[in-house]
């Protein structure tokens, strides 16, 4: 277990007081104006060297990323947007640093501007974090007020920071499309090339980061890139939130070690799963998008990036979702089919379609109103959606199908089978998907 | 995708807004650059929104419009676009109750029950105006499932008991605690944190270190562009890592593979 001393977020479940001065007591500004002296160059490669992968679920080093901004600044300005949009089914992380902890924040935001040579940061926040919103204003007045941030602020480094709210779509997650949204457009994911780093916000070259990367930043450089980078197995390093729902005895929000086994992650901070480890069923480890893992490959495996892509799956933000024995997987798979489908923004017509098409075959699933080899239809359109968007929404849709298939194909059919016993008349008919 | 289109009746023909808006709206619009005020429309659209008792009319959609100078279009297109905006009339107390899967594994689908029962169908208000409900998507508190926001507050850890007492609450004008609605602190687990105890965390002493860990001149063979930091053998934590025991049918492969990201 991750012990104390060494947790980033000490103020995780709000037992102490967001506002500046606790903060300080806890850690944040502390050293920051010699952070900030230091340069882009030694903060990117302190980052760099913590091996700190972006934790808004595609898990690229962030250090590197924030050298892709252009060494010079010339006409047009460069900036920081910070993405707290946070809709992934199953992750509720950045909501806690933003309303627990938002002076680390916003340090983070600071030192990250300096490393990419911005002195403007945009967060965007979810639009129901209203709660959350109200923290960071009020910590963002804190931080002015006592010219921690602000033109000719203490630190040294002109930075000014503002908080933007969504209104309730899960693509503006998606970074270009955030940038969209923030531009007061409607959210659809831009082509790739040209890419942010290059003309991004404003058609200014941005850099998009998940809250907790920007958070933890400030913590890495104060303690040494090796303290952060000791955690973990190589090439996953770090501590890492932990959002664990479903069926276990207590749900829970937590920082711990990366490279945690799944037994001693829930074992530790969860009361262990709901019925005992035998009753274990499926785990959705890295929320919605990936796709499931069974219970007897996911039990003793390492949650972190490489361990669960090689189990055909991803840490994506690690919300472990777990799913025991009594659970209709089809029906939860069936659920978010529907969520996908729900918040495809229409802009491609694989996914625009294929959600809805994916969404109404798997509600008949649920039913087992369906033709065997519809399954392998269904894994087909699955294939055709993948890859074939600008963005990941199209490839998210298809992993949890595909993850449900994969694993659980036999219980679909059992499925049919039974809807199928009372009906003799079903059987050979043909049921259009529309 | 989902299709949404306004209630052009219920709107009427007018909207202004109230005058105590006028600073948030300036408040919002100084965030932005002066030629990109269009930046401003979804916090603009959200304050007419709250001035027009919870839902969004097309007059008020057009107001927004004017004082951005953005065309009508692209500020319906917005509208239409994001789900948090009410196309048509609600109650003054508007649940949305989140049943995307991490909920509905926990009962969501019990809370839907509940307001099927004592308010109605979907988006339907109440005689007395007080409330309406809606399904939505994961609200991003899935840790404290299943929950509801009602207007701007989350309710959460809720079981069909409590939630139904919430509503009767709501409809008889007495207060509610937003929150978590069972024994535990936000997202710390259930019965009390065991974690976060250390009181040194909180007491300042984390900060006497006055130099900064890796400055070029106190280490000089510290990380050149492009190096990595090897972790040490032993982690600074008590965790021993060990490889779990491999059994028949695990497929877990525990050796990282090069350059898959970049």
């Amino acid at each position: 277990m991750l012990l104390d001393k060494d947790r980033i977020f000490t103020n995780l479940y709000g037992l102490h007081s967001p506002s500046l001065e606790a903060a300080k007591k806890r850690g944040a500004w502390h050293l920051t104006r010699e952070m900030l002296a230091m340069g882009p160059d030694w903060i990117c490669d302190q980052i760099k060297a913590s091996g700190l992968r972006g934790r808004g679920g595609a898990g690229f080093p962030t250090g590197l990323k924030w050298t892709f901004m252009p060494k010079e600044v010339r006409e047009r300005p460069h900036y920081l947007v910070v993405n707290g949009d946070e809709s992934e089914p199953g992750t509720c992380k950045d909501r806690e640093i933003m309303r627990h902890d938002p002076h680390l924040f916003i340090e983070g935001c600071m030192v990250a501007s300096r490393a990419m040579r911005a002195h403007k940061c945009y967060v965007y926040l979810r639009g129901e974090y209203i709660a959350e919103r109200h923290a960071m204003e009020l910590a963002i007045k804190e931080a002015y007020e006592a010219k921690l941030i602000g033109q000719d602020n203490d630190n040294g480094w002109d930075f000014d920071i503002y908080v933007h709210h969504g209104a309730g779509a899960y693509i503006c997650g998606e970074e270009t499309a955030l940038l969209e949204s923030l531009e007061g457009k409607k959210g659809q994911p831009r082509m790739k090339p040209p890419f942010p780093a290059n003309a991004g916000l404003y058609g200014c070259p941005t850099t998009v980061n998940n809250v907790e990367s920007i958070a933890v930043a400030p913590t890495i450089l104060r303690r040494g890139a090796e303290w952060f980078a000791g955690f973990g197995r190589p090439n996953n390093a770090g501590t890492k939130l932990f959002c664990i729902s479903g069926h276990v005895n207590k749900p829970c929000n937590v920082e711990e070690e990366m490279s945690i086994t799944f037994r001693e992650l829930i074992e530790t901070h969860c009361g262990g799963i709901r019925g005992g480890w035998d009753n274990l069923k499926a785990v959705i480890p890295g929320g919605s998008s990936v796709p499931m893992v069974p219970a007897e490959q996911i039990m003793d495996a390492y949650m972190d990036f490489d361990t669960l892509r090689d189990l055909k799956s991803g840490l994506g933000t690690a919300a472990v979702i777990v799913m025991d024995k009594d659970t209709d997987l089809i029906k939860a798979i069936a659920r978010l089919a529907y969520f996908y489908k729900h918040e495809s923004c229409g802009q491609c017509t694989p996914c625009r379609e294929g959600t809805g098409w994916m969404w109404r075959v798997m509600e008949r699933m649920v039913k087992g109103e369906a033709e065997h080899d519809e399954i392998d239809t269904l894994l087909d359109v699955t294939k055709q959606v993948e890859g074939h968007t600008i963005c990941a929404l199209g490839d998210a849709a298809a992993w949890p199908i595909q993850g449900l298939i994969r694993h659980f194909r036999p219980e679909i059919e059992a499925r049919i089978n039974e809807y199928r016993l009372p009906r003799a008349m079903v059987q050979g008919a043909v049921i259009a998907a529309e | 995708m989902a299709l949404r289109r306004f209630d052009i009746e219920a709107g009427g023909d007018s909207f202004a807004f109230k005058p105590e808006t006028e600073d948030k709206i300036a408040f919002w619009r100084a965030k932005y650059p002066a030629d990109r005020q269009r930046s401003a429309v979804i916090p603009l659209l959200w304050l007419a929104q709250k001035d027009n008792n919870g839902w969004l009319s097309e007059p008020a959609m057009r107001e927004v419009a004017d004082r951005l100078e953005m065309p009508y279009i692209r500020v319906y297109e917005v509208a239409t676009f994001y789900t948090m905006f009410r196309m048509q009339p609600v109650g003054k107390f508007h649940i949305q109750l989140c049943g995307t899967t991490p909920c509905m594994l926990r009962g969501s689908e019990s809370l839907r029950d509940v307001c099927k029962k004592e308010i109605g169908p979907a988006m339907y208000v109440t005689d007395d105006k007080r409330l309406s409900w809606e399904e939505v998507e994961c609200l991003g508190a899935c840790v404290n499932a299943p929950m509801a926001q009602i207007n701007d507050d989350y309710f959460e850890d809720l079981t069909a008991d409590s939630f139904s007492k919430i509503l009767s609450k709501l409809k008889n004008g007495a207060d509610v605690q937003p929150g978590p609605q069972i024994d535990r602190i936000n997202s710390g687990p259930e019965g009390g944190t065991t974690v976060l105890t250390e009181p040194h965390l909180f007491d300042g002493s984390r900060n006497e270190v006055s130099v900064l860990p890796n400055l070029p001149s106190a280490e000089p063979e510290a990380d050149s562009e492009g190096s990595k930091a090897l972790p040490k053998e032993d982690a600074p934590t008590n965790t021993k890592r060990e490889t779990p025991e491999a059994k028949p049918g695990t497929k877990t492969t525990l050796l990282p593979k090069k350059g898959d990201e970049d």
